[in-house]
């Protein structure tokens, strides 16, 4: 049984996250210890909400350290939703603020206008589907393996990740036009724009992709 | 175009998914997590549960079934009914549930969709609003499942909502509801047209040519339906593939 720490701290629905894995197997705890989530076996950090408020409170219960010397073991990490976000270097609402770093690039505004001009709502919430990159289109052995293209996974996001380089963006949405991020990747640090907690059976598809993932040495 | 929403829409009172007539005359339909479970199977998109007497008394009903939900049902959970403070959003979030649905609350006290949307983001802040025609173009905004007026002009209202914080409307025709005789139309188009943010349809879908019209026609973002999913009219999986038929984007899965 995959033993997984989910990172809590005061930011957002839990329970639907710890429900999920449990339902692919795993056996889960939530913690808000730096302890913890130094040594944990796999890592979760969920969450939603302003990019700036999950910093902070990251950084109030001494985490940002913990968080980026777990990323550096080789272990698996999942970062979702705003815990995604929180992994690329700086956040742009209100300032430019610093991000936990663990991959190069940052989180602008959604585009109020599609590439036609046309405008779209925003937040966009909703099922998208996933998308490679044309020259980074496998998904073998990551957390999307065998997700088909297009298959569909739950978005609600006003704030759209930005990596530097496009070797760690793993796959996209396409939203009036616009590519979206949808997965960002380094090694075994991951992260979903989407909720797969929230994606019915292409969510645990990707929850079960992420609990057979073997630690880096 | 991107994915139409098609959202279940349960309300509940005290342990019974009930479906009422314009919203007076329930009748009481059985266990909501078992609707809720059949619906999430076949392919329903998110789940909204609405407690139509929740009371001082009685908040914590809508919280046990939320609770239950998120053990075996993996998509997006809106929950309503008797939420008053920013305390009982929290409650209801740590049930389970992604998103609140506010109307009677934030009628009497706007600054609450302010201090929800500040608190949990605005993606958790639906503004629930039930709208009552009063002439072409002028809609009232109602309270208690339509038993109560208040004066309030729906459009003037939804504009406030949005500019305080919600995320999206979930927008009910009070007219229509429970007669599944199709959306009022004009209400729906002229929400969605005027607001950047998603507009959810209730109330009055009884077949298909009504979800079609307040797509094509009300430009709803979501729609969420009762009486076509509980009676049996039509299973999730019918409703899908009638709409790819006709050109209608929903999630297929």
């Amino acid at each position: 049984m995959k033993n997984v720490v989910i990172v809590d701290y005061g930011m957002g629905n839990l329970l639907s996250v710890q429900r999920a894995f449990e339902h692919c197997g795993a056996r889960v705890k939530i913690t808000s210890s730096p302890a913890r989530i130094e040594k944990a076996e796999y890592l979760v950090l969920p969450g939603v909400g302003a990019f700036t408020d999950g910093m902070r409170e990251l950084d109030s219960r001494g985490l940002v350290r913990s968080i980026r010397a777990f990323a550096k073991t080789g272990r698996p990490f999942l970062g979702i939703c705003l815990g995604m976000q929180m992994m690329l270097e700086t956040g742009e609402e209100f300032g430019i603020y610093d991000g936990l770093a663990l991959i190069p690039g940052k989180v602008v505004m959604i585009p109020k206008n599609g590439p036609d001009g046309t405008s779209h709502k925003i937040p966009h919430i909703g099922w998208n589907g996933l998308l490679p990159l044309n020259d980074n289109g496998n998904w073998e052995n990551t957390i999307l393996h065998g997700i088909s293209p297009g298959e569909s996974v739950y978005f609600v996001h006003s704030f759209s990740a930005l990596p530097a380089h496009p070797q760690n963006d793993l796959a996209d949405c396409s939203y009036n036009g616009l590519r979206l991020c949808a997965v960002i990747r380094s090694g075994n640090v991951y992260g979903c724009q989407f909720h797969p907690e929230k994606s019915s059976d292409v969510g645990l598809r990707i929850i079960n992709n992420f609990l057979r993932i073997q630690p880096l040495r | 175009m991107h994915n139409i929403r098609l959202i279940a829409r349960l309300d509940v009172k005290g342990p019974n998914l009930v479906k009422g007539i314009q919203l007076e005359g329930l009748r009481k339909m059985g266990n909501p997590n078992k609707f809720a479970k059949k619906y999430y199977d076949e392919g329903i998109d998110e789940i909204i549960y609405m407690d139509i007497v929740a009371s001082l008394y009685e908040r914590d009903n809508i919280k046990e079934i939320v609770r239950r939900t998120s053990e075996d049902i993996f998509i997006p959970v809106t929950a309503g009914g008797g939420i008053r403070s920013v305390e009982d959003a929290r409650e209801i979030l740590r049930a389970g549930a992604d998103k609140v649905a506010i109307n009677t609350a934030a009628i009497k006290n706007p600054q609450l969709i302010s201090d929800i949307s500040k608190r949990f983001g605005s993606q958790c802040m639906v503004l629930s609003i039930e709208a009552k025609r009063k002439g072409a173009g002028q809609w009232e905004a109602y309270y208690d499942y339509g038993r109560e007026k208040t004066g309030v002009d729906v459009v003037g209202w939804a504009q406030k909502g949005y500019e305080l914080g919600a995320g999206e409307i979930l927008l009910t025709s009070i007219d229509m509801e429970g007669g599944a005789k199709g959306f009022d139309i004009e209400l729906v188009r002229t929400i969605s047209e005027m607001l950047p943010i998603p507009v959810i349809a209730s109330g009055g879908m009884g077949n298909i040519d009504d979800l079609e019209m307040v797509i094509q026609e009300g430009h709803a973002d979501a729609v969420a339906m009762a009486h076509v999913l509980h009676y049996g009219v039509h299973s999730v999986g019918e409703i899908k593939e009638e709409c790819l038929r006709r050109g209608i984007k929903v999630r297929i899965g």
